[in-house]
């Protein structure tokens, strides 16, 4: 193994990016409290969480916009606050808002920004990619909301990024778009580029990422595979019945078929209203978000009743 | 890429975005042509201005060229630039710039490129227009057009450097032209673009003085009006040290405050 591989397989243990104990305080507000998690080299990462949760103070923090306030982080082994110019260039990043020079051309506003990177990717091929090609010569300014995103989308990925940030990329998206980005995404993950997304699109986050984390009011809620989020027990289908008396209840079981057995022969009919529901990922997110809300409302009455 | 092939590029990327917005095509690159026109024509019967009773003098037109080509310099650089920095603050296009590994210089290598790239082509359309369309006679003297050179070199600098100034005190972009123009329409009124400064009352070209409007259009009148009406300025010379040492101050206040004040995007606490 020569020194050159040996420095590459170094780097390829370390993780692309890691934050510990990440905060940031506006005035006497923790927009981001105390979170901690990593991305291997190679992973696709999807952070979710409400608006307000403090998403994207994290994410801004991680691209080198704004200055933590405590706790570590380092992108591409980097402390995002000293990031120079060489480490954009290893970066590509993909904000929430659109903000677009509007009297370019498609093409021309791809090329200029290629120009800026030691090893940029083919303009032709990423406008191929982001399926703008009949749009390459219009002007920005004359493009759909949609069409715009993957023009954003685009200058994201033409410096041909070790980490790629994805803050909502498919917003305005018409579903057929949608897919198209997916399939662009996963192509560029089989090209080992290593992806932080953030979305409100949680099917999204399942089609895309190997894991995700729940941030809600500036807390990391939970991490874990796309398919753990939640832990096994809120996974656990639902049996929902009302009783003879039409009282209605519900109860988690492994076994629902036999509960509903059970029901049928002590009410000694068909139960009104019988459902049985297999959580999917959004019932389960939106019951971790609910949660950490609940949690800090309780937490505010108490310091309410303390003081 | 090195800084200087980035910075080249976006000369030509700033010039040709620079043409393809109306607004600043028609307020800061023909704006001073539209003015010579108007000024040519609705004062060509008023007779030729003296510099004293029975001298010989010179039309309106050639009169206003040194003030309009000043105005040129402050409009393609302070109003062009500070219009433009603040709007692409507020539209995210510097964020999506600072998240790219373009440098900060190439990109004031851009700014600064394409306001030197235009204020050229709008003195020599000025020039074309006041010689063409009204008999203005131009400077033959090699010294006047050696004077004209640094004057204009020095006061498009400045000017580019107090727009990317001046681009950092509006809030939002839409209160960019609401903060900007007023400043530039003002010092005009003031500095002998639109009203003869030698009639102004000595207290407004004291004012004057201290910004570098005033020393522009007075270095072009240097070199376009005849020697007689040097009687005219305020010392009764051209003082060119003074424009020199005015514009150069004016100058490094401007670099001070835009390496001071430049953000990608405005940095929270």
């Amino acid at each position: 193994m020569n020194e050159t591989d040996a420095a590459m397989s170094g780097r390829d243990e370390a993780p692309a990016l890691y934050v510990r104990g990440l905060t940031k305080h506006y005035g006497s507000v923790a927009a981001v409290d105390d979170i901690t998690f990593e991305i291997a080299r190679g992973e696709t990462f999807a952070l979710l969480g409400p608006n307000g949760a403090g998403k994207s103070s994290t994410i801004e923090i991680l691209e080198g916009y704004r200055r933590r306030t405590g706790g570590e982080a380092s992108v591409l082994g980097v402390d995002p606050a000293h990031g120079k110019l060489d480490w954009k260039a290893r970066l590509g990043i993909v904000l929430q808002s659109t903000g677009e020079q509007g009297a370019f051309t498609v093409r021309e506003q791809l090329a200029h920004f290629a120009g800026f990177y030691p090893n940029p990717r083919d303009v032709d091929e990423v406008i191929a990619a982001v399926g703008l090609e009949h749009k390459a010569k219009t002007r920005i300014a004359k493009l759909s909301g949609g069409q715009r995103r993957r023009v954003d989308v685009a200058l994201g990925i033409i410096g041909r990024p070790e980490l790629l940030f994805l803050d909502e990329p498919t917003t305005g998206f018409d579903p057929q778009a949608r897919r198209d980005f997916w399939t662009l995404i996963r192509n560029l993950k089989r090209e080992g580029t290593t992806i932080l997304l953030t979305t409100h699109y949680l099917d999204e986050a399942a089609q895309l990422s190997d894991r995700a984390g729940v941030i809600a009011g500036g807390k990391l809620v939970d991490i874990g595979a796309i398919d753990e989020i939640g832990g096994a027990e809120a996974r656990v289908p639902i049996v929902r019945w009302h009783e003879a008396d039409g009282t209605p209840r519900e109860e988690r079981t492994h076994t629902p078929g036999t509960l509903v057995a059970a029901i049928v022969e002590r009410i000694g009919r068909e139960p009104a209203g019988l459902e049985i529901v297999r959580p999917s990922l959004e019932d389960i997110y939106l019951e971790l978000v609910g949660e950490a809300a609940e949690l800090s409302h309780e937490e505010q009455a108490e310091e309410v009743a303390a003081s | 890429m090195s800084i200087m092939t980035t910075g080249a590029s976006r000369v030509g990327y700033e010039t040709k975005g620079y043409f393809r917005t109306p607004d600043a095509v028609f307020f800061t690159f023909l704006f001073p042509v539209v003015m010579l026109a108007i000024f040519a024509t609705a004062f060509s019967s008023m007779g030729d201005i003296t510099p004293g009773p029975g001298q010989e003098g010179v039309s309106f037109a050639a009169y206003y060229l040194p003030g309009l080509l000043a105005a040129g310099l402050l409009l393609s650089g302070v109003q062009n630039l500070a219009v433009d920095i603040a709007g692409e603050k507020g539209d995210g296009t510097l964020k999506r710039l600072g998240g790219t590994p373009l440098s900060p210089i190439a990109f004031f290598i851009g700014k600064m490129g394409q306001v030197f790239v235009t204020a050229v082509m709008q003195a020599a359309l000025l020039l074309a227009v006041a010689a063409i369309f009204f008999g203005v006679a131009l400077p033959t003297e090699p010294s006047k057009w050696v004077t004209f050179a640094w004057v204009f070199v020095l006061g498009i600098a400045t000017s580019a450097l107090l727009g990317v100034a001046l681009s950092s005190v509006p809030r939002s972009a839409k209160s960019a032209t609401a903060v900007v123009i007023p400043i530039v329409l003002v010092l005009q009124f003031i500095s002998g673009v639109y009203l003869q400064f030698y009639q102004l009352p000595e207290w407004m070209q004291n004012i004057a003085s201290v910004f570098p409007l005033k020393w522009m259009a007075q270095g072009m009148r240097a070199v376009f009006l005849p020697e007689d009406f040097e009687v005219l300025e305020q010392t009764g010379t051209w003082d060119l040290g003074g424009v020199a040492i005015a514009l150069l101050i004016w100058l490094v206040v401007g670099l001070v405050i835009s390496r001071v004040t430049f953000r990608w995007i405005r940095r929270d606490a």
